[in-house]
């Protein structure tokens, strides 16, 4: 079972949902991209406290869903949490989704949702 | 299994015999294969399973190194402004991946790899001019780094959701293939539907091949038994024949003896026939294999001395055997197999 090459041809790029810290780390390896001016696109997000959930579970829907460009999308774990529902409910193989620890929340392999399907294939 | 109920819709023949033989030969391959594919992605898959689990917690250190090198610039800058001048400059990524294919028999492994795009300046470059300049460097270089090792995750990851879907893909051929005894009653359920009548493909083919077998057989059985019948009919009407000509030529031979031969072969002209038909049934039989010395030995003994062996014959069972074994025994038949 290939997957057609449409599906991760034109994926270049990398998306960040995260607090402040992580997303200021990870623009600074230059990850950072802003689709051309008529809509502008940014493909990251920063989530501080006042920060609706709507937004991120848009922000999500969109670098998952209706984005073509991005290969990647790495979320912070406490971030994850709050839309767990649909991160668990993601399944494809792209974009891939990580969930990264950030400064405040050590990562917890406990709550990734793709530790939670290794550890139920091998019944721990 | 379910005999008859689970068998593919085919007409008897020698032409489909052949059919379903190459079509379970297929099935029995592309088992084989298709279990040995599963096995080695399942190998693979155990194997990207460990790594993953390993990649996880390297991550968390990396994360937290670098966590460390940003709060070392934050320091030497001194305010908090650094982040708002770094999500607001950004223009065009300079850090990039792109996707190579990985073929592990058969299935393509994604595996992203980090590039950096030549003809793009770096949008930071202006970023910690006045102070802290040489740890924004550092910071940039272990980030740059830690992202490495979250594609590498990443592709990780991504092979590991590819896989599982393959895995199971497959598994269901293999099982839709072969050949747990399903249960009986599912696979009747099934057998005629939708979706599910892919448990059974090689015992339905051993069914329909077992049937085919049978059905040629019983048919072979019923040609031989006709060929048989229409031999012994010929044979008869022959000696039937036969003796017509004899009675004629004995008529015009001699006309005293004729009307004698007339009265009493009206009468005995019946058992004749009768006797000599049974002879040539009995020739018959013998030509094909059928019939062993010791029925003809009891022919023998019918000639001789009828009588008797007609009273043993109507005696009856006396110690409870059957009169016609008795009288088969009579006349020196001991065993008989499968012939009643």
């Amino acid at each position: 079972m290939a997957l057609p090459q449409s599906a991760y041809k034109d994926r270049e790029f990398l998306a960040v949902i995260g607090d402040e810290d992580s997303v200021t780390g990870i623009l600074l390896a230059g990850v950072g991209h802003v689709t051309d001016p008529p809509d502008s696109q940014k493909n990251y997000l920063v989530v501080d406290a006042k920060t609706e959930l709507s937004t991120i579970e848009g922000a999500f829907d969109a670098f998952t869903k209706r984005r073509k460009d991005i290969a990647i999308v790495l979320i912070n774990q406490h971030i994850a949490d709050k839309i767990r529902p649909r991160v668990d409910g993601y399944a494809e193989a792209f974009p891939a989704v990580l969930e990264i620890p950030s400064k405040d929340h050590p990562y917890d392999p406990e709550k990734d949702s793709v530790m939670k399907r290794v550890r139920k294939l091998f019944g721990e | 299994m379910s005999g008859a109920g689970d068998r593919e819709p085919v007409f008897p023949t020698r032409q489909s015999l052949g059919a379903m033989k190459s079509k379970l030969k297929g099935a029995q391959t592309g088992h084989d294969l298709l279990k040995r594919k599963s096995e080695a992605l399942t190998k693979r898959f155990r194997d990207i399973t460990r790594r993953i689990d390993d990649a996880k917690r390297k991550m968390g250190r990396v994360m937290q190194i670098a966590a460390f090198s940003l709060a070392e610039v934050t320091y030497a800058v001194g305010n908090n402004t650094i982040a708002y001048q770094i999500t607001e400059s950004v223009r065009q990524a300079k850090f990039r991946v792109r996707t190579r294919q990985e073929n592990v028999s058969g299935v393509f492994l994604p595996q992203f790899e980090s590039w950096q795009k030549e003809d793009v300046g770096s949008d930071f470059g202006m970023t910690g001019l006045g102070k802290g300049g040489q740890q924004v460097a550092k910071c940039r270089e272990t980030y740059t780094r830690a992202v490495e090792t979250l594609i590498e995750l990443a592709s990780l990851q991504t092979a590991f959701v590819v896989l599982d879907e393959v895995i199971k893909v497959v598994n269901r051929r293999v099982n839709a293939m072969y050949a747990r005894p399903a249960p009986l009653s599912s696979t009747r359920f099934y057998a005629n539907g939708n979706g599910c009548s892919e448990h059974v493909i090689i015992p339905r083919t051993e069914n329909t091949i077992k049937y085919i077998n049978s059905e040629l057989d019983e048919m072979d059985r019923e040609e031989f038994f006709r060929l048989k019948k229409v031999k012994g009919v010929k044979e008869r009407a022959a000696a039937t024949e036969e003796e017509e000509k004899k009675k004629n030529a004995r008529r015009t031979s001699d006309k005293e003896n004729e009307r004698q031969e007339v009265n009493g072969g009206g009468e005995g002209g019946g058992n004749v026939l009768g006797d000599e038909g049974d002879e040539d049934d009995l020739d018959a039989f013998e030509a094909e294999g059928f019939v062993s010395q010791f029925f003809l030995r009891a022919k023998d003994r019918w000639d001789q001395e009828p009588e008797r062996l007609l009273r043993r014959f109507k005696a009856g069972s006396g110690n409870g055997e059957a009169p016609w074994k008795r009288f088969m025994s009579g006349v020196g038949v001991k065993r008989f197999v499968g012939f009643a």
